[in-house]
């Protein structure tokens, strides 16, 4: 009989009145790991944020150890063992990376308030190697891929010995081979004894990693138990509340004979090489790539936001010269980048003015006045935020930072579709987003589409792509290596080209860390 | 080829302070040969020194992302009442020192509460005590200059080992100091992280409001002794010491390579360049004979394109540093 690692009691909390947790009684056993699902909204980063000493809950106990824990600042929880890998990674990228693995607590030099820098870079040294990363201490964070940032956070997670680690969604934005990577190092943890919350939307991987199974709805606690209990569908229907009899909604539609987006020999050096094709009216176009195969180089390039160095994109039949984003969004065009929180949010702005944000143009009033006409811009923003199935409070006055990640995500998503666009560029649109939104997304794609918008959609879930897609490329070391037609998808052809020239692309990995 | 000539690029960009001081240098040498000799060189670090330090000062606050306008007031409250002191109770030098270290690092703590307890912006806080502390001031000298005896200002022109002035040396101890204190210390480290994001750093398990305190009370301490420092040369303090020092600490630092948003750049060579480089500039001014009414103008234009080429360079670093995903032969 193993004795419990953490135990949850009654615990609730909730913001401006409305409930993010009621009542969450849960137990884990040490040296278990613990997938905890659910929706976005549904308070698994504010369970763990708690547990963490971010925020104090309004009501409840927790006990560490069988010991009664209330953190009130995350220096306590850090000093108790827990470690709390972020949803939005927690580093400071103006720092190298000794100074991350140790910002709260540096060797000192015989008890001097001086920095003991030779020990400090050896034991980084150390840490690095444990979690299998091939870098100097001394490097700047904003060298680091995601990947590398994630296993920055496990090596300081390590450096603490900590008992307890909490990973919120950690594979977000990692190539597959980070992510394999990740996984063999959460083993070896797990192996060691300490115990592990996993976070994720990816319920393929919750179902592979986890000993227990946790599932959270609107901050209560749905059901729990063993991991061998459950299965895709169960975790849907627990998760969602009702049973989804399918992924992937039906298209009505089939592409047009016209083609709204041309681009031919679309050269530059470093990012991409001589890529052609076409974009026709109603069509869903997948692109395919691992991560660093050019496919999110490409879209900026196209959308405005890098340059070429030659070739042409035409946007319906007129050559677009050398496009600026002024310029799409005026063309029709508009590009979901995958960085959504970085490049895409005003965080102190009510989620209603990021929604409306670049359609304001729409309600405008009053002739050359152009004084907006804010209640049609909230109805508007409302409906879509309704469709999304945007979780937040009322929209014209909760805050887009304080939406859940995945809701913030769905927020940038929102503004995009509202401005109706001619042609729409996604990257990574589904990342981070749970099943039933996901759902919804590909039922306005397939809308859109039938109604004549023409869909960039990449993305690196290849299921995704063949049940959404019309046509599919695939990029691999910034070149297009093949094309396949709807009826000619197969998941190992795809693959196999997806992987071609992977050798180069892998030097030049290794030159640009030097 | 290519990797190398992006290579020098940004070798160049990244030490473009030292860059720009070389620039001057050249331009006295080219414009007034003989400004470039050894006494002249000398002079402007011995001018530079004081504002040097308040700068050095000014960058801790910097670096956490704000910003400290009440300096200026500051030097002239802490040496109003060191100069009292030592005419009234006749204090000694050292004495004198210590009351002026402790009223300015009284000063900084004041804003450092303002800041971290009352949650006032910064640039509110400090403006209001740039406001009320000069009044204080002004409340104890009675708005009458007040002289420093003798013994203390002979420390102006005097030399270690008959070698280096007094002001330099103290320069360069804080410069050291604050080096050691930025780069070798777990608050100095700290210091860098509340500028790049407080609530990360609070996540990051940071006691961030003490940080964030003690870079106020390091800011208020530096203004004294770069005041004290100014007053031991110039042997009395008058109603507007220390007035409009605050914009040129800020301005050497930002010269020198410190970021506005906090979180970026170092003291040495990049402050101490930039103090320096403000001094030669006025220095170099009067040694041509420029018309007086012109230095301001012209001060602000060489100040303005350091900036400027500074937020270029940003932009330029970020694009080099983007990694490449092919490999081109
Ligand atoms: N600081 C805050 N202020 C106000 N509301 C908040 C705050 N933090 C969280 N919430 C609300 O609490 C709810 C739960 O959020 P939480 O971040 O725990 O969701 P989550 O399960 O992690 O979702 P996701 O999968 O999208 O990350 C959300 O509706 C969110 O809007
Ligand atoms: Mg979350």
């Amino acid at each position: 009989m193993t004795r419990s690692a953490l135990e949850f009691d009654r615990v609730s909390k909730s913001f401006f009145g409305v409930a993010a947790l009621s009542d969450v009684t849960l137990s884990i056993p040490e040296g278990c790991l613990l997938g905890l699902i659910g929706e976005n909204g549904a308070g698994k980063s504010t369970l763990m944020n708690a547990l963490a000493g971010v925020i104090t809950p309004d009501q409840g106990t927790m006990r560490l150890f069988g010991v009664p824990f209330h953190p009130t600042c995350p220096a306590d929880a850090t000093r108790a063992g827990i470690a709390f890998i972020h949803q939005e990674l927690n580093l400071f990228s103006n720092l190298s990376v000794v100074d991350n693995l140790y910002i709260d607590g540096f060797p000192r030099l015989c008890r001097l308030p001086i920095i003991d820098k030779r020990k400090a870079y050896r034991q980084a040294a150390e840490l690095l190697t444990a979690v299998d990363l091939c870098l100097s201490p001394a490097t700047p964070i904003e060298l680091l891929t995601p990947g590398e940032r994630q296993l920055v956070e496990i090596a300081k997670a390590l450096g603490r010995n900590a008992r307890i680690i909490i990973f919120d969604e950690p594979t977000t934005s990692l190539t597959a081979a980070e992510r394999s990577k990740l996984f063999q190092v959460i083993d070896n943890l797990r192996r060691e004894g300490r115990t592990i919350i996993y976070i994720s939307h990816s319920l393929d991987d919750v179902l592979r990693l986890a000993d227990t199974i946790a599932v959270l709805r609107d901050g209560k606690l749905v059901s729990t138990g063993p991991g061998d209990q459950y299965s895709a569908n169960r975790m849907v229907a627990d998760m969602v509340g009702r049973e989804i009899a399918q992924m992937y909604p039906a298209r009505a539609s089939a592409p047009g004979p016209e083609s709204v987006l041309d681009v031919k020999s679309l050269t530059q050096p470093g990012m991409i090489k001589d890529i052609s094709f076409t974009l026709h009216e109603g069509e869903v176009l997948g692109v395919f790539g691992l991560m660093g195969s050019g496919r999110s180089e490409l879209a900026r390039i196209v959308y405005g936001l890098d340059p070429f160095k030659s070739g042409s994109i035409r946007v319906r039949g007129t050559d677009a010269g050398a496009p600026s984003p002024i310029r799409s969004i005026r063309n029709g065009v508009a590009f979901v980048t995958e960085n959504r929180r970085q490049e895409g949010l005003l965080m102190e702005a009510p989620v209603s003015e990021n929604i409306d944000l670049s359609s304001l143009r729409r309600y405008a009033r009053y002739g050359s006045a152009r004084i907006i006409d804010r209640r049609a811009a909230l109805k508007a923003a409302r409906q879509m935020a309704e469709s999304l199935q945007i979780k937040s409070g009322s929209i014209d006055r909760h805050r887009a930072k304080h939406l859940s990640g995945g809701n913030q995500q769905k927020v940038v998503i929102a503004k995009w579709l509202l401005t109706d666009p001619g042609i729409l560029i996604l990257d990574e649109p589904t990342r981070g987003i749970d099943v039933g939104a996901k759902y919804e997304l590909y039922s306005i794609i397939n809308d859109l589409a039938s109604r004549g918008t023409a869909i960039l959609y990449i993305s690196s879930e290849l299921e995704e792509l063949t049940g959404m897609c019309d046509r599919i490329l695939v990029m691999s070391n910034g070149e297009i290596q093949a094309q396949f037609r709807h009826s000619e998808f197969d998941q190992e052809s795809v693959l196999q080209a997806a992987f071609r020239g992977r050798t180069t692309a892998n030097q030049t990995e290794a030159n640009g860390e030097n | 080829m290519n990797e190398r000539r992006n290579k020098l690029v940004s070798i160049l960009l990244n030490n473009m302070p030292m860059l720009l001081f070389v620039l001057l240098l050249i331009a006295f040498g080219a414009i007034a040969p003989e400004s470039l000799q050894y006494q002249n060189i000398e002079n402007a670090f011995k001018q530079a020194s004081y504002i040097g330090i308040v700068a050095i000062g000014m960058t801790f606050v910097l670096l956490t992302g704000g910003i400290d306008l009440s300096v200026g007031s500051n030097m002239y409250v802490s040496a109003v009442i060191a100069g009292l002191a030592m005419q009234r109770y006749s204090v000694g030098a050292g004495p004198a020192l210590l009351l002026c270290l402790v009223v300015g690092a009284v000063f900084g703590t004041i804003n450092a509460i303002a800041v971290t307890k009352l949650r006032i912006l910064p640039f509110v806080a400090t403006l209001a005590m740039m406001v009320s502390g000069r009044g204080v001031g002004l409340m104890f000298s009675k708005s009458r200059a007040v002289a420093f005896p003798d013994p203390v200002t002979g420390l102006g022109s005097a030399e270690l080992f008959s070698l280096l002035p007094y002001p330099i040396v103290i320069f360069a101890l804080v410069v050291g100091g604050a080096a050691l204190l930025l780069h070798r210390t777990q608050l100095g480290r700290q210091i860098y992280a509340l500028g790049y994001d407080k609530e990360v750093a609070r996540k990051a398990g940071i006691n961030a409001d003490r940080v964030q305190a003690a870079a106020y009370i390091l800011c208020g301490l530096f203004a004294a002794l770069g005041g004290f420092v100014s007053v031991v040369q110039l042997g009395n303090v008058n109603a507007g010491f220390g007035k409009g020092d605050e914009f040129d600490a800020i301005a050497a630092a930002v010269l020198g390579g410190v970021s506005l948003f906090g979180g970026v750049g170092r003291v040495f060579p990049g402050v101490v360049l930039g103090a320096v480089f403000i001094q030669a500039i006025s220095i170099g001014l009067v040694s041509a004979q420029v018309d007086l009414y012109l230095h301001p103008l012209i001060t602000a234009a060489v100040i303005f394109s350091a900036v400027l080429a500074d937020s270029l360079r940003n932009t330029y670093l970020k694009k080099l540093s983007r990694r490449n995903i092919r490999l081109e032969v």
